[in-house]
């Protein structure tokens, strides 16, 4: 089942044209890839789903009713949750305040009300989440700004799975990884899939998508142009649909 | 990953999560700052051991740095978030006058006279905070600029209504108990004072939902508004907890001085700022301690003391502390440098001349 459709979103900047009346689907337990050349309007069609952006014209159904993202509080409270490439983090804080940033359980009673947090269910609940995906943070007391390239990706994406219970969009989650960090983020995903949640992921790497993705949609010129099943696609299917060589709609 | 691999993820999380107190203490740039302040007690007293040594002497300190220190409170949430106020001297003379025309207008007797003269202080600070976080927040002035105005401005506006004298009419109770009384033995009320503000602003600071947010805006405000975290509102209200701070100061030093003080503030935001930074607050926000600051404020009002003892010109105070302001940054920087490499780890690159020589920027994102 879509669990979000996108219909004939128009995104402009300026002179330019983002999104040309593009459309895009996100199922449940599913990993969809989002692939297209620089400029195909990957980067913005996730922002408008995750409400940072608006869009011109277009509809937006969720789980079947038409719903309007006008925020990024929006999309949160839908369950929809977003890690862009800059992961959003707070390099001078520690993993566990970053995952509860915003969502900071309070303390009981009077306490709770003076704004004192509950400082033990919020890193219980880290260490729950984190080994959860297999995420290898290590140190829950040292900030995020120290960290690796891959554990600052592993907390980003292990806040966006622990709060989402619908989807989650990924900005190119191992663009800047090593071998390693890569398979660990990429198994991350799987495991998030695993849970029910629709994942969706932008990434250039034809390999990675196949081998992560259950489906592709490829984006060229702010238009959808394919949507693959990745069991049945080639490498040379892919970059067909993503440069025009092959201009049909696969179901 | 197995099953295994990942109970040992699981337990390196519960082994490494605490990289334990001693570390946390001496990373902090605070306990060096403290060591500093050691060596100046130690080095006046083999100076002068009687002179600097002395109740009376370690009395006037504390007094002589308290308006500061609550000044700094506020001062410490403003820099936390990448921000500055440098309308604080102002505010303080601003609140002052405030505060002395309402008392002076109710009869200038008595103490539900001195407390509604407590409450015109607060709010007038408060007022200030309040237009200063909204120019910030809403009309998007750098807030450096949104404060060098309201720095002239609320000393304007304290001169226009004053006609630039200094307001002597101020209630008696107030200047016998907080401008000089002690609470007991040799401790004054006024440094009594400047320590709750002191131990609430550290506990808001370093433990409730509002400190911490202060802490992320100053890390990064983009995450902030991601997350769904009311920037604009928060932002806004760590002016208004800086311009109280300033309200506050401003009535301690209508009891301290016995009037407005109009003329004798121009340069107090920058000792202020000074002192915070000194105390290990980092300009780029993010970074930041109470106490800290409280010990980043003791240093300058320590060196005059000592070297009036000394039989140094005071004058050399101001050299003194300028070369720890640039020192604090200086390290400030060096520190954000190696944690942008990645951790402190790594090995060490040296620069020579601006050329990197040895690991590259790749180590960065090794694990």
């Amino acid at each position: 089942m879509a669990i979000l459709e996108a219909r004939g979103i128009v995104r402009t900047y300026g002179q330019v044209v983002a999104l040309d009346e593009c459309d895009f689907d996100v199922e449940a337990g599913e990993v969809t890839a989002l692939i297209g050349d620089n400029g195909a309007g990957k980067s913005t069609l996730i922002k408008i789903l995750s409400g940072t952006e608006q869009m011109e014209a277009g509809e937006i159904r969720f789980m079947g009713e038409a719903v309007s993202m006008s925020s990024p509080a929006v999309a949160r409270d839908l369950g929809i949750e977003t890690v862009f490439q800059d992961l959003a983090l707070c390099p001078h804080l520690d993993p566990v305040r970053n995952l509860y940033l915003g969502r900071e359980v309070r303390k009981r009673g009077l306490m709770g009300l003076l704004g004192f947090m509950d400082n033990k269910v919020m890193k219980t609940g880290s260490q729950d989440a984190f080994s959860d995906l297999g995420a290898t943070v290590k140190a829950l007391s040292v900030p995020v700004g120290d960290m690796s390239g891959g554990q600052k990706q592993s907390v980003a994406v292990a806040r966006a799975a622990s709060w989402a219970n619908k989807i989650i969009f990924l900005d190119e989650p191992t663009a800047a990884l090593g071998v390693v960090q890569t398979h660990n983020v990429l198994e991350l995903i799987k495991r998030v899939r695993d849970k029910g949640i629709g994942v969706v992921f932008i990434s250039h790497s034809m390999p990675e998508v196949l081998s992560v993705a259950d489906r592709v949609q490829v984006l060229r010129r702010g238009r959808r142009v394919a949507t693959l099943k990745a069991a049945d696609s080639t490498l040379e299917q892919l970059v067909g649909a993503m440069t025009g060589a092959l201009d049909e709609e696969v179901r | 990953m197995s099953a295994t691999q990942r109970e040992a993820a699981a337990q390196e999380i519960v082994a490494e999560s605490n990289p334990g107190l001693v570390k946390t203490i001496t990373r902090a740039q605070a306990t060096q700052i403290v060591l500093v302040l050691i060596g100046l007690f130690v080095l006046f007293s083999i100076i002068n051991p009687e002179a600097f040594l002395s109740v009376f002497n370690f009395r006037s300190i504390i007094v002589n740095a308290s308006i500061f220190i609550v000044l700094g409170v506020g001062v410490t949430f403003v820099i936390i978030t990448a921000g500055i106020d440098l309308s604080i001297g102002s505010v303080l003379v601003f609140s002052s006058v405030m505060s002395a025309l309402v008392m002076e207008s109710l009869g200038t007797e008595g103490w539900a006279i001195a407390a509604v003269g407590a409450v015109v202080a607060v709010l007038a600070g408060a007022l200030w905070g309040l237009i200063n976080g909204l120019l910030v927040t809403r009309a998007k002035v750098p807030a450096f600029i949104v404060t060098l105005g309201t720095m002239g401005m609320a000393l304007g506006i304290s001169q226009v209504i004053t006609g630039g004298i200094d307001l002597y009419n101020v209630p008696e109770v107030l200047v016998d108990t907080v401008g000089f009384g002690d609470v007991f033995w040799e401790i004054p009320t006024l440094s009594v004072i400047a320590l709750v503000v002191v131990v609430i602003g550290g506990i808001v600071l370093h433990k409730t939902k509002f400190g911490l947010y202060t802490y992320a805006l100053g890390s990064n405000l983009e995450a902030c508004r991601r997350v769904g975290i009311k920037v604009d509102y928060n932002l806004t209200w760590v002016y208004i907890v800086s311009g109280v701070c300033a309200g506050i100061g401003g009535y301690l030093s209508l009891a301290l001085y016995q009037q407005t003080t109009i003329a004798g503030n121009s340069l107090t935001n920058l000792a202020v700022i000074a002192g915070v930074v000194i105390g290990g607050t980092s300009l780029f926000g993010g970074v930041g301690t109470m106490f800290g600051t409280v010990i980043g404020l003791l240093i300058p009002v320590t060196l005059r003391q000592g070297f009036v003892i000394s039989g140094v010109q005071a004058f050399w105070q101001e050299v003194v502390v300028g070369i720890f302001l640039i020192g604090a940054v200086y390290v400030d920087g060096v520190r954000r440098a190696r944690a942008s490499r990645g951790s402190g780890t790594k090995p060490k690159q040296k620069a020579i001349g601006g050329l990197k020589i040895g690991s590259t920027e790749k180590e960065g994102n090794s694990e």
